[in-house]
C-alpha cells in the first residue's frame, strides 16, 4: 500500500528510518484539525438549524437534487481509489484518466451546490436572511472551498505528471491528495446526513 | 578533544551568513532563534503595556491614560503575551531542542517550519500596524461578541480577528510538523517512554492546538463574516445567541492554557534532575499526568462561563471536571518535590528559577481551584482575583519555566554562560517584584475591583494595594533590564561553557556549543532514559554514582563524534536553504491585510494569494537537497 512512503528518504533524511510515513502522518493530524473545524461549524448549524427569523427553513432542500449530487461526489472517491491503485502499478496513464475523472465528479458536484445556492437565494434563503441562513451558507461554502482546492490539487498532479515531474518523494503525491479527498467527501456525508437528512 | 575557543563561538555556519541566509534558513536551531528573538522583542512591547496600565491604575482616578487607550493596552498587552510571547518562546524552545532531544538532525518538515515563523512573524506585525492606522484592538483578546461586532466601520476587531487566524494557520502547520518529527524521526533505541519529558509535553501541546485551535478559527471566521458580510452569527436580534462564540472560543481557549504552561513544566521537568543530581521522580507519571491535563483540558472549558446562566446541571459538571484536573497538576508538583527531595541540590540560576516556578505555580494553581466551586466564582467573576490567578499560573508559572530554560540552554545556544551573579540578582528582583505586583490582586478582587475597567474612585480602600502593585510592576521592570544586560553581555563576554556545562543527562548536552548544523556526526543510540547520564555514571555496590571516566566539561561523546576539528566534517545532506517559506507567508499576510480593508482590500487579497500561490508552487518543485 504504502509503497511510495517505504522506499524514499523523505525531507532529506538520510538516517536510516525514513520507513515509517513522515508525510502520511502530517497528513492525518492536518485531518483531525480540520474534523474538529468542520465540527464547529456543523455544531453552529445544529443550534440555528431552527432559528429562520420568518425566512426559509430546512424544508426549502431538494432532497432529490442534493442526494444526486451526492451521489457524484461519492462517486469521485472511486475513481480516486482506481487512481491510486493505477498510480502503484506505476501506471501513470491510467493514474491521469482516474484523476481527471476524480477532478471531473469533484467539478460536477461545485456545479450542483453553486445551482443550488442560487435556488436558494431566489426562494429568498441568503446568508443575511437568519441565523439558519448563515450557518447553512458557512457550512456548505467552506466545504464547497475544499472540494475546489482539492481540484486544484488533482489538476496540478496531473499536470505535473504530464511533465514527469511527479515524485513519490516530493511535497504532495497521489496517495496524500487522495487522503485529504477522500476526507472531503466523509464530511460531505455527515454534511448531508445531518442538515439535508435529519428532520427533527 | 573539541576545544571552544573564543574564535569559534557562535560561527558555526561559516560562509552562511547575513540577512539572507536568515530568511532563507531552514535549519531548525536558527529558526528556534528567531522565534526566541522575536518573542523577546514583543515580551518588552507587552511590558511597557502592562507598565502604563499599571500607572494608569497606580492611584485612584488616574490621568495617564484615557479610556479608549486603555482598552487598547490591555487587549494588545494580553493578545501579545498569549500570542505573541509566550507560545512563541515555546516554539522556540521546542524547535531548538525537540529534534536534537530525539536525536534527530532537523524536523520532519523543514521549510514548512520556517513557513511557521514567518507566518507568526508578519501576523504579528500585521496586528501591531493597526496602533499606526486607527487604533489596536480594543475588545479584549477574549473579544466576546456582541461588543466584537460593533461598529464594524472601525477596523480595529478585523485587526483582531483576522491576525488570530492567521496566528492560528501558523500554530497548526507548526503542531503538524512537531508530531510528525517525534512519532517518525527518533533515533535508535529512542523509544517514546525514553524521550525527555520537555518532549514529550511539546508533544502533548501539539496534538491540544491541532484540536482545538479549529474551534475559535470557526469562530472568529463567524465574527468576521457578521461584521463585513451582513451574516447573523451573533445578532441576537435576529436569533443568533452570543453565547455560541463563549462556547467556540473557549473550547479553543482552555486547552491553550495548556498549551501555555505544559512546555513550562517540561522545562522544569528537565532543569530539576539535573540540579538535584537525580532521575526525574516517577517520571511515568509525569509524562501521563501531563497527558492527562492535556485530555481533561478538552472537558473543562465552561467554567470560564459561570455567571452566564449554563444552568447548575452543566456547571457542576464544569466544576467537578475542573476539579478532576487539579489531580494531575498536583501529581505533578509532588513529583518535582520527590525529585529535589534527597538530591544534591546546586542552587544554580536556572534552578533558582525552576524552584520559583514551583512555588508560584502552587500559590496559582490553588487560586484556580476556588474558580471550580461555582458560587465561589461567581463572586470572583470579572475581578482583579481572576487577574491575579491567572499571573499566578502564567506569569509565575509559564514565564518563570521559560526563564529558565533560557538561563539552562543559554550556553548551548551560545557557547557561553550567563552570569550567575547578574542572574540571581534578576531571579530575586523578580520574584519580589512579582509577588508585590499580584499578591494584592487577591485582595484587591475580593474586595470587588472589577478588571478592564480604566479607572477607579477613592476611598474604596485599594488605594494602598494598587500603588504597590504598580510599584511591584516597576520592580519586574528593572529585573528585566538585568536580565537583557546579562544576555547582551554574556553572549560577547559570557565564560565559554563547553558541551555539557551542568552536567546534563539529555542528548543536547553531547553535541558540542553551539551545536553543528547537522546537529549529530554519527546518529545517537539511545539504551536508556537519561542515557547520556548513564554513559558518565555508573552506581557502586552501594547505589552511590561514580563517574565511568574523568568527565572532563562532558566532553567525552564530542570527543568521539566530531573527530576533533573542522576538518573532519562529516558528509551529511542537510535541506538546502528556501526563500518560498518566508515568500508564502508574506503573500498570506499581504490577504489578510485586505479582508481588513473590503472592499477595496480585494486587490490585496488578489495580489496575496497570487503571491502564496507562487510560494506554494516554487516550493513545491525545488530540489530538497544539496550536497553540504
Amino acid at each position: 500500500m504504502s509503497t511510495a512512503d517505504t522506499t524514499t528518504p523523505a525531507e532529506a533524511h538520510d538516517s536510516g528510518h525514513d520507513i515509517y510515513p513522515v508525510r502520511k502522518t502530517a497528513m492525518w493530524v492536518f485531518l483531525g484539525s480540520e474534523a474538529i473545524f468542520f465540527g464547529s461549524m456543523i455544531a453552529t448549524f445544529l443550534l440555528y438549524r431552527n432559528t429562520t427569523d420568518g425566512g426559509p427553513g430546512t424544508e426549502i432542500f431538494n432532497i432529490p437534487f442534493t442526494s444526486a449530487s451526492s451521489f457524484v461526489l461519492l462517486m469521485s472517491s472511486l475513481t480516486m481509489v482506481l487512481g491510486l491503485n493505477a498510480y502503484e502499478r506505476k501506471d501513470m496513464r491510467q493514474t491521469r484518466i482516474w484523476l481527471v475523472a476524480t477532478a471531473l465528479l469533484g467539478a460536477t458536484f461545485l456545479a450542483g451546490q453553486i445551482f443550488e445556492f442560487t435556488e436558494f437565494y431566489h426562494e429568498g434563503l441568503t446568508p443575511q436572511t437568519s441565523p439558519f441562513g448563515s450557518a447553512f451558507y458557512m457550512l456548505t461554502g467552506f466545504h464547497g472551498a475544499h472540494v475546489a482546492i482539492g481540484v486544484l490539487l488533482l489538476t496540478a498532479m496531473v499536470i505535473l505528471s504530464r511533465q514527469g515531474r511527479l515524485y513519490p518523494d516530493r511535497g504532495l503525491n497521489v496517495e496524500l491528495v487522495g487522503l485529504y479527498w477522500h476526507f472531503v467527501d466523509i464530511v460531505w456525508i455527515v454534511i448531508f446526513t445531518v442538515v439535508y437528512l435529519m428532520q427533527v | 578533544m573539541a576545544v571552544t575557543t573564543d574564535r569559534d563561538v557562535g560561527s558555526r555556519m561559516p560562509g552562511d551568513r547575513g540577512v539572507w541566509a536568515w530568511i532563507t534558513t531552514v535549519d531548525h536551531k536558527r529558526i528556534g532563534m528567531l522565534y526566541a528573538v522575536t518573542a523577546l522583542v514583543f515580551f518588552l512591547v507587552a511590558g511597557v503595556e502592562a507598565l502604563l496600565i499599571r500607572l494608569q491604575l497606580a492611584g485612584p482616578n488616574g490621568e495617564v491614560l484615557t479610556a479608549d487607550a486603555y482598552n487598547q493596552l490591555f487587549t494588545m498587552h494580553g493578545l501579545t503575551m498569549v500570542f505573541l510571547v509566550v507560545m512563541p518562546v515555546a516554539a522556540a524552545f521546542t524547535n531548538y531542542f525537540l529534534p536534537i532531544m530525539i536525536g534527530a538532525r532537523d524536523v520532519a518538515f523543514p521549510r514548512l517550519n520556517a513557513f511557521s515563523y514567518w507566518l507568526f512573524l508578519f501576523s504579528g506585525l500585521m496586528i501591531y500596524s493597526s496602533f499606526f492606522v486607527g487604533g489596536a484592538p480594543d475588545g479584549a483578546w477574549v473579544g466576546y461578541a456582541p461588543l466584537s461586532e460593533q461598529l464594524p466601520e472601525v477596523v480595529r476587531m478585523d485587526y483582531w480577528a483576522i491576525g488570530l487566524n492567521l496566528l492560528g494557520i501558523s500554530s497548526i502547520a507548526a503542531s503538524a510538523n512537531f508530531i510528525a518529527t517525534v512519532l517518525t524521526m527518533r533515533t535508535r533505541g529512542m523509544t517514546m517512554l525514553r524521550m525527555p519529558v520537555f518532549v514529550w509535553m511539546s508533544l502533548v501541546v501539539a496534538f491540544l492546538l491541532i484540536f482545538s485551535l479549529p474551534s475559535v478559527s470557526v469562530g472568529l471566521f463567524q465574527l468576521l463574516l457578521d461584521r463585513n458580510a451582513g451574516f447573523l452569527f451573533y445578532v441576537s436580534a435576529a436569533g443568533g445567541d452570543p453565547l455560541l462564540w463563549q462556547h467556540l472560543f473557549w473550547i479553543f481557549g482552555h486547552p491553550e492554557v495548556y498549551v501555555l504552561i505544559l512546555p513550562a513544566m517540561g522545562i522544569v521537568s528537565e532543569i530539576l534532575p539535573v540540579f538535584s543530581r537525580k532521575p526525574l521522580f516517577g517520571y511515568p507519571f509525569v509524562v501521563f499526568s501531563g497527558a492527562a491535563i492535556g485530555f481533561i483540558g478538552f472537558g473543562v472549558w465552561a467554567h470560564h462561563m459561570f455567571t452566564s446562566g449554563m444552568g447548575p446541571i452543566a456547571e457542576a459538571g464544569f466544576g467537578i471536571a475542573t476539579m478532576i484536573i487539579a489531580v494531575p497538576t498536583g501529581v505533578k508538583i509532588f513529583n518535582w518535590i520527590g525529585t529535589m527531595w534527597g538530591g544534591r541540590l546546586r542552587l544554580q540560576t536556572p534552578m533558582l528559577f525552576a524552584i520559583g516556578f514551583i512555588a508560584m505555580f502552587v500559590i496559582g494553581g490553588l487560586s484556580g481551584v476556588t474558580h471550580a466551586i461555582v458560587p465561589s466564582d461567581t463572586q470572583q467573576h470579572d475581578s482583579y482575583y481572576v487577574v491575579a490567578h491567572f499571573h499566578y499560573v502564567l506569569f509565575g508559572g509559564a514565564i518563570f519555566g521559560y526563564v529558565a530554560g533560557v538561563y539552562y540552554w543559554f550556553p548551548k545556544w551560545t557557547g557561553r554562560l550567563l552570569d550567575e551573579g547578574l542572574g540571581k540578582i534578576h531571579f530575586w528582583l523578580m520574584l519580589i517584584g512579582f509577588n508585590m505586583t499580584f499578591a494584592p490582586m487577591h485582595i484587591l478582587g475580593l474586595n470587588g475591583m472589577p478588571r478592564r475597567t480604566y479607572q477607579y474612585g477613592s476611598g474604596l480602600g485599594w488605594d494602598f494595594w494598587n500603588l504597590l502593585a504598580t510599584l511591584g510592576a516597576l520592580v519586574i521592570g528593572v529585573s528585566f533590564l538585568v536580565f537583557i544586560y546579562n544576555l547582551i553581555v554574556s553572549k560577547r563576554n559570557g565564560a565559554i561553557s563547553g558541551p555539557d556545562p551542568w552536567d546534563g543527562r539529555t542528548l543536547e548536552w553531547t553535541i558540542p556549543s553551539p551545536p553543528p548544523v547537522y546537529n549529530f556526526a554519527e546518529e545517537p543510540t539511545v539504551h536508556a532514559l537519561d542515557d547520556f547520564w548513564h554513559q558518565k555514571y555508573a552506581e557502586d555496590d552501594e547505589g552511590r554514582m561514580v563517574p565511568i571516566q574523568p568527565v572532563k566539561g562532558g566532553a567525552l561523546a564530542v570527543d568521539k563524534e566530531t573527530g576533533g576539528d573542522d576538518d573532519g566534517e562529516p558528509d551529511i545532506h542537510m535541506p538546502t536553504a528556501s526563500f518560498y517559506p518566508a515568500l508564502s507567508s508574506f503573500g498570506i499576510v499581504v490577504a489578510g491585510f485586505g479582508m481588513v480593508y473590503l472592499p477595496w482590500g480585494w486587490i490585496s487579497v488578489g495580489v496575496g494569494l497570487a503571491i502564496t500561490l507562487w510560494g506554494l508552487f516554487g516550493w513545491s518543485l525545488e530540489p530538497v537537497t544539496k550536497e553540504h
